[in-house]
């Protein structure tokens, strides 16, 4: 759990125009605090390393409950410098409660919290109020400071008790008012902005704390789609000039297009933790989500993207009626949405024969579904054909979307491609014909249902009947199990 | 401009007010005095000391030098002796235990509404007040006789004697902080303190107490004017000696809260950012309770329990100088000290006197309630 994480450089990923203008670079404070006056007794600054390997941010052994209850138990997790960590995982899974005992606002059962090498339960609360951040996901702010002076408060664990605001501080919150894009509203009453704005407010409090690491706990939960980027993209900016950032993260696509690593927190536990890739699968979040996913790569920004499907009642891997190897036959994007939403209930998928560059053949490479490809607008190559044969007679149900496989019927497909999909569908045990219609879409309980068997709408009838027998059985088990809880 | 700069601007100012509310209020009353002549004899009862002279003394084998300062007066208007009287000697006095008592009471209010985030907190909110009264209604009813005689190695008997009203404020000084002291251990659990519970502490022991005042009522007989009185908040009688105590008392205290307005500020963002933000919270509530209990108590312990001051003085100054605590809280001292003055010059000059909780609830209630019409006030 405790994996070196493989920093990404800020150059490889997508970054779009930059999104703050001439004050990316400047507000980008320095790698780390050394530079922020210390006027603190505290001895302990010194045994900071800023450029060793220990890390700003280390975890082990985390168990935390409240009262009889376990939230989380046994959580190891480090954080490096230059390196954003995503924590992502279900309702209830404990984020919030990891990013507090780092904090040091609820003390741990059993385990340990080390801010830059140093037990944090040794450190004063000023000392470690210069050591790590939070952004909070939301403030309750009863009286109405000015925007300005929140972000002031910032600097509190730099100030001695007398101290006014000198010209580092000063400087301090300027930049991170302008970095987080609150400068406009400055001098507006903090309970006249909106959420979303109250959010920025609190990222410029933490960015004026100067620390070398930052907590965010949804850091973009209420933002806009405009801000929620500005805000990611200033957290990679920051993490790349050398902090590191530990953010609880609902959105997964959104995890896995900034963070380096990602440690996934379910049922009270680490379920899996590294890069974003190797992390996203749709095994893990069945897992840890307990959802049918399907995770293909985005194809604006080349990081993974999670797509959640309702289990419908019965079906999927953990009903009683279990994995299905499944051929799909057809082309477009009816066809990908099938072999995705079948991919995510843990079936077995093939594809083919599809012409290369396909959606469906595209999704099938997410998958990691095999599938037959063919030139397009070319002819069939016969050992294609016999390829994609040859997978639909192992399968024990072949999906035909749309009119695939009759000649002059189908829109997509050359008159070679229907041919060779025909021979397809001939070897097929059991044919389940699907609805092509890119505007209707696919209905997925009918697809599923179909794939089974028992109570799907479209079926054509065309059917191997041998296989109805079993069908009938395992129709009638369909609404039994309970795969919710 | 920098927070403390304001601070410094608007507490100058309204110290000016308190001096010119002050001088008003020693101007009217039976006598009229003008007030020019009321500054006069003011400043002619100034002393500064003007030398130390040491008298050798001999107590026992021990020579102890007595040491005795002289002082001299700078100034020495002519003025009517018997205005100068009245002036020094009669109403000063009373005025100046106003503006303390105001002063006290206005910056544990702004203190209390910050500390529990809560705008109907006001300085009894954690049995302050409800202490006071059982202490001082407690000697009212079965008043005992405060006298000892300590007998010192080397000095020898010492006789110590309070009078009646000192009893009195001294039992309600006692039972304030035992209230006090009360509410936050019944709200401590594991060495914390949450805000919440200490609401709810308090509001519990201030029924309780209400009842055994109410009780102690019932037994009074003669005496249930003087507590009758006494609860409504009083300034008449006020003595010098008072004023002396009162004085030492409260500056220091509220030095305390003012040395930590920047961490009750970051308080108001929630215990928990609080921390994060290096404040250490639960030695900075002990600290800000603890002072704050302790300066409402200097205040209700010689002048009853006057209500309203607290509670509206710093709602309304919130409204003029803003949140922040380092320019709130002197400003909200030294206006409550103001208000007190004006509403107890208000409470004697009329015919007959009226009890000063009256006249702050009276005048104090309007006004707040005109503020709350007029001007947009926020989740304050």
């Amino acid at each position: 759990m405790t994996a070196e994480s493989p920093t990404v450089s800020g150059s490889e990923r997508f970054t779009g125009d930059d999104p703050a203008p001439g004050t990316a670079d400047d507000s980008a404070p320095d790698t780390a605090d050394d530079s922020a006056p210390d006027t603190a007794d505290d001895s302990a600054a010194s045994a900071v390393d800023p450029a060793g390997d220990t890390p700003p941010i280390e975890v082990s052994d985390l168990s935390v409950s409240f009262g009889d209850v376990p939230v989380v138990s046994g959580v190891d997790l480090r954080v490096e410098r230059g390196s954003l960590v995503g924590l992502v995982g279900p309702n209830g899974a404990g984020k919030t409660t990891v990013l507090r005992a780092i904090k040091g606002t609820l003390s741990p059962d059993a385990g340990e919290v080390r801010l830059d090498g140093d037990p944090a339960e040794s450190l004063s609360p000023r000392e470690a109020g210069r050591r790590v951040a939070s952004v909070p996901q939301g403030t309750n702010l009863a009286f109405d400071f000015r925007v300005r002076q929140i972000v002031e408060m910032g600097r509190t664990p730099h100030l001695g008790r007398f101290d006014g605001h000198g010209p580092d501080d000063e400087r301090a919150v300027r930049e991170a008012m302008d970095a987080a894009d609150v400068a406009r509203f400055a001098d507006r009453a903090i309970t006249e902005v909106s959420g979303g704005e109250r959010q920025r407010v609190l990222l410029a409090r933490a960015l004026a704390q100067e620390t070398p690491s930052l907590l965010l706990d949804e850091p973009t939960a209420s933002l806009d789609v405009n801000h929620a980027v500005r805000t990611l993209e200033l957290v990679r900016r920051l993490v790349d000039d050398g902090r590191a950032a530990l953010a609880a993260i609902h959105d997964l696509d959104v995890a896995a297009r900034y963070c380096d690593e990602i440690v996934v927190l379910a049922n009270g536990g680490v379920r899996a933790a590294g890069p974003p890739e190797a992390v996203l699968t749709a095994e893990t979040l069945r897992d840890a989500f307990g959802a049918e996913t399907f995770v293909g790569e985005n194809p604006a920004t080349g990081s993974p993207t999670v797509t959640a499907f309702d289990e419908a009642d019965g079906e999927g891997p953990r009903g009683s009626l279990g994995s299905r190897r499944v051929h799909v036959v057809g082309t477009g994007r009816p066809a990908a949405r099938v072999v995705a939403r079948l991919s995510a209930a843990d079936h077995a998928v093939s594809v083919g024969v599809v012409p290369e560059g396909d959606a469906a053949a595209g999704v099938a490479v997410d998958a990691d579904a095999p599938a037959v490809t063919a030139p397009p607008f070319a002819a069939v190559p016969p050992e294609r054909r016999d390829e994609a044969t040859a997978l639909a007679r192992e399968a024990e149900v072949t999906v035909a979307v749309g009119k695939t496989g009759e000649t002059g019927e189908a829109e997509a497909e050359s008159a070679s491609e229907s041919e060779a999909n025909a021979a397809v569908l001939a070897a097929s045990d059991r044919i389940v014909r699907i609805s092509g219609d890119a505007d209707r879409g696919v209905d997925e309980d009918e697809l599923l249902g179909a794939v089974h068997g028992g109570s799907g709408g479209d079926l054509t009838g065309e059917g191997d009947l041998a296989g109805e027998g079993d069908q009938v059985g395992e129709a009638g088990d369909i609404d039994l199990p309970d795969r919710r809880d | 401009m920098s927070a403390w700069g304001r601070s410094a601007g608007w507490s100058a100012a309204l110290a000016a007010a308190l001096v010119a509310v002050v001088v008003a209020s020693a101007a009217i009353g039976p006598v009229r005095i003008p007030p020019i002549e009321v500054v006069k004899a003011v400043l002619n009862a100034v002393v500064v000391p003007a030398g130390v002279e040491t008298t050798p003394q001999w107590v026992g084998p021990l020579m102890l030098p007595s040491v005795d300062l002289a002082y001299r007066s700078p100034f020495a208007f002519p003025v009517n002796g018997v205005h100068e009287q009245i002036v020094v000697g009669v109403r000063l006095p009373r005025i100046l235990m106003a503006a303390l008592v105001g002063f006290a009471l206005a910056a544990a209010g702004t203190v209390m509404q910050g500390f529990f985030r809560n705008p109907m907190a006001d300085p009894s909110i954690i049995g302050v007040s409800s202490g006071a009264a059982v202490g001082a209604v407690a000697f009212i009813v079965f008043p005992v006789a405060l006298s000892a005689t300590l007998t010192l190695p080397v000095v020898g008997a010492v006789d110590l004697a309070l009078s009646h009203g000192a009893g009195v404020s001294l039992f309600a000084f006692v039972g304030a902080l035992v209230a006090a002291f009360g509410v936050y251990a019944i709200a401590t659990r594991h060495g914390r303190t949450p805000v919440a519970t200490l609401l709810l502490a308090g509001v519990a022991v201030q029924t309780f107490l209400g009842a055994v005042i109410s009780y102690l009522q019932l037994q009074a007989g003669e005496s249930l004017r003087r507590i009758v009185a006494w609860l409504m908040g009083h300034l008449s009688g006020a003595a010098w000696s008072d004023v002396a105590v009162t004085a030492v008392v409260v500056p220091p205290l509220f030095g305390v809260l003012l040395v930590y307005a920047r961490d009750l500020n970051v308080m108001l963002l929630g215990e928990e950012e609080a921390r994060g933000l290096g404040i250490a919270v639960e030695r900075t509530k002990r600290i800000l309770l603890g002072a704050a209990a302790l300066i409402t108590a200097a205040g209700v312990a010689f002048a009853g329990v006057i209500g309203f001051v607290g509670l509206i003085v710093p709602h309304m100054l919130r409204l003029v100088v803003g949140p922040d605590h380092r320019v709130l809280l002197p400003s909200a001292a030294l206006a409550g000290g103001s208000f007190l003055v004006a509403a107890d010059t208000i409470a004697r000059a009329g015919s007959t006197e009226l009890p000063v909780g009256i006249v702050t609830a009276a005048v104090g209630a309007p006004f707040f309630i005109y503020l709350l019409m007029t001007r947009e006030v926020h989740e304050l």
